[in-house]
């Protein structure tokens, strides 16, 4: 089996997790800007984590025949100080075009708030400028709903940003076709508590298609699993599944979403 | 997959999580104090178990989530509680 980690917070994971994904046949890892678990106290925090994203984790990764690649922001979660987002926001253009960067990401909202739309709009505005993709984090629980609608609108109401360069991430099945229906990507994430689980990606899978849909296992410092993916695909053989079709969704669509930026290549 | 295969892959592990909902709801019931919304909602969310139409799953997350649409004025929290506080 071969498959892609699109979305893993391998800052947070051990070397025994680059053995396993290694192992189980990760032919990359995609890993997004995120919230430490704690707040960073100033943008001086971020500009050592964008180092660490653009430098410092890919030779960690490459030790384990595993390509590395980034996204960068400032995550919603540290969103509400707005002063502090537009100074980590003016230090995304430095890191950009470092050769690992895939675009904008995990931008969105967390519980919805003013500040935290302000700077999802701030976010998307640098994507514009820069023409990047961008990966979009929705909230979490009771949240989802409502910041999923409003991700939706800030992202419709740019028009330099192009649905099918988006992928708006943890969609569950009140929000999935929200999502494909404007014409951007969909991100599953696998959790063993929240979000969803290997059974319900399929299902959704099953009803709402195979197109514009990727699987993630979003492994973090938090309890997640970090071969959610490639276990969701065995799961998907045990469902019937044929072998080109798990290659499709776990491999094939995060390889098209990717390859829109020239710098995403697997050797 | 047919219904029959679908049942031998997924009643065991169904079967559980029912009794593990009984078993919460009845740990609940016994324990002293108040319930919260959190409960209230809990209960909602049930009810769209014996509604059949194929979408269960997606109205139970419906009947959990803020149906709201203006954004709030500021996050005085970064956590999530699962259920909207004000149904
Ligand atoms: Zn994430």
């Amino acid at each position: 089996m071969r498959y892609i980690e699109p979305h893993g917070h391998m800052v947070s994971r051990t070397t025994d997790d680059y053995v396993d994904m290694a192992t189980a046949g990760c032919a990359c890892v995609c890993e997004p800007a995120f919230w430490a678990g704690f707040d960073r106290s100033s943008a001086d925090g971020f500009y050592d984590y964008f180092c660490q994203l653009t430098e410092h984790e890919p030779k960690r990764a490459a030790k384990f025949g595993i390509p590395h690649f980034c996204w960068l922001c400032i995550n919603p979660k540290e969103s509400e100080d707005v002063k502090l987002a537009q100074d980590v926001i003016s230090l995304i253009p430095k890191f950009i075009n470092r050769p690992n960067v895939l675009g904008i990401g995990e931008i969105g909202l967390n519980k919805n708030s003013r500040n935290e739309l302000k700077v999802l709009e701030m976010h998307i505005e640098v994507a514009a400028q820069h023409d990047q993709l961008v990966l979009v984090h929705t909230p979490h629980l009771e949240d989802k709903l409502k910041g999923t609608r409003l991700i939706i609108d800030a992202l419709k109401g740019d028009k330099r940003i192009r649905p099918e360069r988006v992928i708006i991430d943890h969609v569950e099945e009140h929000t999935i076709q929200l999502v494909l229906d404007a014409g951007f990507w969909a991100g599953m994430t696998l959790y063993p508590e929240s979000k969803c689980t290997p059974a319900r990606a399929i299902d959704m899978l099953e009803v709402y298609g195979n197109e514009r849909i990727w699987m993630n296992s979003a492994c973090d410092w938090g309890v997640s699993v970090p071969l959610a993916v490639p276990r969701t695909a065995l799961e998907m053989k045990r469902r019937g599944h044929t072998a080109e079709l798990v290659d499709k969704v776990v491999y094939q669509n995060p390889l098209k979403f990717l390859s829109q930026t020239e710098k995403f290549k697997l050797g | 997959m047919t219904r029959q295969k679908l049942l031998d892959l997924y009643f065991m592990e169904a079967r559980a999580k029912v009794i593990d909902l009984a078993a919460f709801m009845d740990r609940i019931e016994r324990a002293p104090g108040e319930e919260d919304f959190r409960m209230r909602a809990f209960r909602d969310a049930l009810k769209e178990l014996e509604r059949g139409n194929a979408d269960r799953a997606k109205r139970v997350l419906l009947s959990l989530s803020d149906p709201t649409d203006k954004p709030i004025p500021a996050a005085t929290t970064k956590a999530a509680s699962g259920a909207w506080p004000e149904k």
